[in-house]
């Protein structure tokens, strides 16, 4: 069958396709794109106005990515669908392979990452941002990927780590290694005591309360105006030392006691190592935890909660320490967060970060601990390439704010994962004991099972 | 031979109800060291209610449970399964996502380590299959084999008392006769008391030393395997004329 035959006659209904996607996305960007309100000075009110070349674009972008998709990626009938799934499974044992080296070497070029020449302090701070969401995605995926339970408000206790640093150090000049522990202890705390009235929930239930606790914390924070500061939050939060020595100008600063010039630099990667060092505890304590018997239960209660109790295991202890430690280290992330910033406020802790952190849970494929670092480099990272896209103002006009979209690529990577990857972006998962020789499970066979 | 004066598990007058519907009414049962117990009885007639009711899971609102001269009625559940009942719930629920091998090593989270070679090879004997599948993950395994894994992840904990509810369910004939007779193995190697629940009354009833018949939640006949295999009653109702 040549070429010719196979395409021509199926181009007329390609063309159908994509002019009912583009019919439908008019219909869905008319609102969006098409009409605009503004507000005029006098007492008119709002106006509407049009924005017709708008919307022409969007719907032209619609109709040229789905001619795209029908011409060059769509499933043809005469493709070799169990070849592709033999090639998928020795990719992705392949790949397990590889990721054995992939940790190590993403580790080291962390460490060496500062030291890179194009590292400005824009770069470290993004660094920065990037490890805390590692580790705030590592610390939820004991919740949702290991134990099944749901979070949606795993910020809270990012939150009360913040907050506990922040007054811990503004009354009682507590330092950041005295706080630490204790901004842990205190978020470990609450997770147990949201752990208590949800043990009988699970699924959408567990979810929706636990997205409420999440608002509670956040409302408490702003309302509780004596202690929390409210809205205006709590800012002079002394930032950490180097074993006692501050990053500042003084003689008994950090760059004076070693010989060195005074940089503002030194103090960002102060904080960057801090912050991987943090990372990377999270990381070992995490993984050594889903090797214990600890862990195994975790994954047995994720599993089958009945064949649980049968098997002798104490099912509201494990949820609850799978609650305390994930909120363990929420805390640690959220004592980082304030020490860094020097300034905590409500607004830091919105349901947008729950959402961001499960995002990277989710797309990392729920219990891969490689898979958060990377899922947590494209969401953060891809926000921050947002920002860069100013040249988008050209199209769009002077008032376009591309970092607007956020939300549109939290959606556009949900989409794409459910088309390429829907166990997320590493879905093998090592069996955390080996008899003999290790073997991973292929993405192909969790399919097969339940759940 | 058994000792008949002090059973291993004693259940005495047990009655569970499901919000206000009871499913048990006055349940009494002995089971002695060494022997294995059936309890037939059609859907709904309340035998995996009572099983639930020896673990804890439904608890017995009166009547005592007595295992191993110890009242269990009251204890949490992970309690009384860690004094040496180990369970095959009904419908295997084996963790679908985790190797053979891990589901094993569920079934003895609360056994001392240092068994747990010993125990592995036990297991792996009794069901070679296991030992080949062991890296599987085992929601990929047949209904058979899952079934197997379900009984060697409770035999892992070394109990005392093993309690199956329905191991033959969803099982091919002949799958399920490998089952007994791994069941008749062990009960007369190791001397593993066994409690088994089934529907599947005639290959029950031959397999055990003596068996219990429950309709809508009370006992309506007992004695032993034969005497019930030969009783007009159970034949006209459970075993519908013939051998299976």
């Amino acid at each position: 069958m040549s070429l010719h035959d196979q395409t021509s006659p199926s181009l007329l209904p390609m063309i159908k396709r994509s002019v009912i996607a583009t019919i439908i996305a008019f219909f869905l960007f008319l609102p969006t794109l098409g009409l605009k309100t503004t507000a005029s000075g006098g007492v008119d009110g709002l106006f509407l106005t049009y924005r017709w070349l708008l919307l022409g674009i969007g719907c032209g972008f619609i109709f040229v990515i789905r001619m795209a998709y029908e011409l060059f990626w769509a499933p043809k009938d005469g493709d070799q669908k169990p070849a592709k799934t033999q090639s998928a499974l020795a990719k992705t044992l392949g790949s397990a392979k590889i990721a054995k080296s992939v940790g190590p070497l993403l580790l080291a070029f962390a460490i060496v990452f500062p030291f890179l020449p194009f590292s400005d302090r824009y770069i470290l701070d993004l660094g920065i941002l990037i490890i805390t969401y590692v580790m705030l995605g590592w610390g939820l995926q004991i919740v949702v990927g290991l134990a099944g339970l749901l979070d949606l408000g795993y910020v809270a206790f990012y939150a009360v780590g913040a907050y506990s640093y922040a007054l811990l150090s503004i009354h009682f000049g507590f330092g950041f290694w005295m706080c630490l522990p204790l901004a842990g202890l205190l978020a470990a705390t609450w997770g147990i005591v949201l752990g208590f009235p949800v043990l009988r929930l699970r699924g959408d239930y567990l979810a929706i309360v636990t997205l409420a606790f999440g608002e509670i914390i956040r409302v408490i924070l702003l309302n509780w105006r004596g202690f929390t500061g409210g809205s205006n939050g709590l800012s002079s939060i002394p930032r950490p030392s180097f074993f006692g020595l501050p990053f500042n100008q003084e003689p008994g600063g950090f760059a004076a006691t070693f010989g060195l010039e005074y940089s503002s630099m030194q103090r960002i990667v102060f904080l960057y190592f801090l912050i991987l060092a943090l990372a990377v505890f999270t990381f070992f304590v995490t993984a050594r935890l889903r090797r214990l018997p600890i862990g195994r239960a975790w994954e047995a209660l994720r599993e089958d909660e009945i064949a649980c109790r049968s098997l002798g295991i104490n099912t509201v202890n494990t949820k609850l320490s799978a609650f305390a430690i994930g909120a363990m280290f929420g805390g640690f992330a959220g004592s980082f967060f304030a020490a860094k910033q020097a300034f905590v406020s409500p607004e830091s802790f919105n349901f947008m970060e729950s959402a961001t952190i499960l995002a990277i849970v989710v797309l990392g494929g729920m219990s891969s601990q490689l898979g958060v670092v990377f899922s947590a480099i494209a969401m953060v990272g891809g926000v921050e390439l947002l920002r860069q896209l100013q040249f988008l103002k050209v199209i769009f006009g002077n008032d376009f704010d591309p970092s607007q979209l956020r939300l549109l690529l939290f959606g556009l990577a949900m989409v794409l994962m459910m088309l390429w990857r829907p166990r997320g972006l590493v879905s093998t998962r090592m069996p955390t004991v080996f008899l003999k020789d290790k073997k991973t499970v292929s993405a192909a066979m969790i399919s097969q099972g339940r759940g | 031979m058994a000792n008949m004066s002090n059973p291993l598990l004693a259940v005495r007058g047990v009655e569970t109800f499901y919000g206000r519907n009871q499913a048990l009414f006055g349940i009494d049962i002995d089971i002695h060291q060494g022997e294995i117990v059936t309890m037939i009885g059609a859907n709904g007639a309340g035998k995996s209610t009572l099983m639930m009711a020896i673990c804890g899971v439904n608890r017995a609102v009166r009547g005592s449970v007595t295992f191993d001269g110890k009242a269990i009625h009251e204890m949490p559940t992970h309690e009384i399964i860690r004094l040496g009942i180990s369970q095959s719930p009904e419908g295997r629920r084996i963790f679908p996502r985790m190797t053979v091998y891990e589901n094993l090593q569920m079934g003895a989270v609360n056994s001392d380590p240092k068994y747990f070679a010993e125990d592995l090879a036990r297991i792996y004997a009794l069901f070679p299959i296991l030992e080949k599948r062991h890296v599987q993950r085992a929601g990929t395994l047949s209904g058979g084999e899952q079934q197997m894994l379900a009984i060697g992840r409770a035999l892992m904990a070394r109990p005392k008392l093993l309690l199956l509810d329905e191991p033959s369910l969803g099982l091919a004939p002949l799958v399920a006769k490998q089952i007994f007779d791994t069941l008749r193995e062990l009960n007369k190697t190791e001397g593993l008391t066994v409690f088994l629940v089934e529907q599947n009354a005639y290959h029950a009833l031959r397999l055990a030393s003596r068996g219990y018949v429950m309709v809508n939640g009370r006992i309506t006949l007992s004695g032993t395997g034969a005497e019930l295999l030969n009783h007009p009653e159970v034949g006209a109702a459970y075993l519908g004329g013939g051998s299976h």
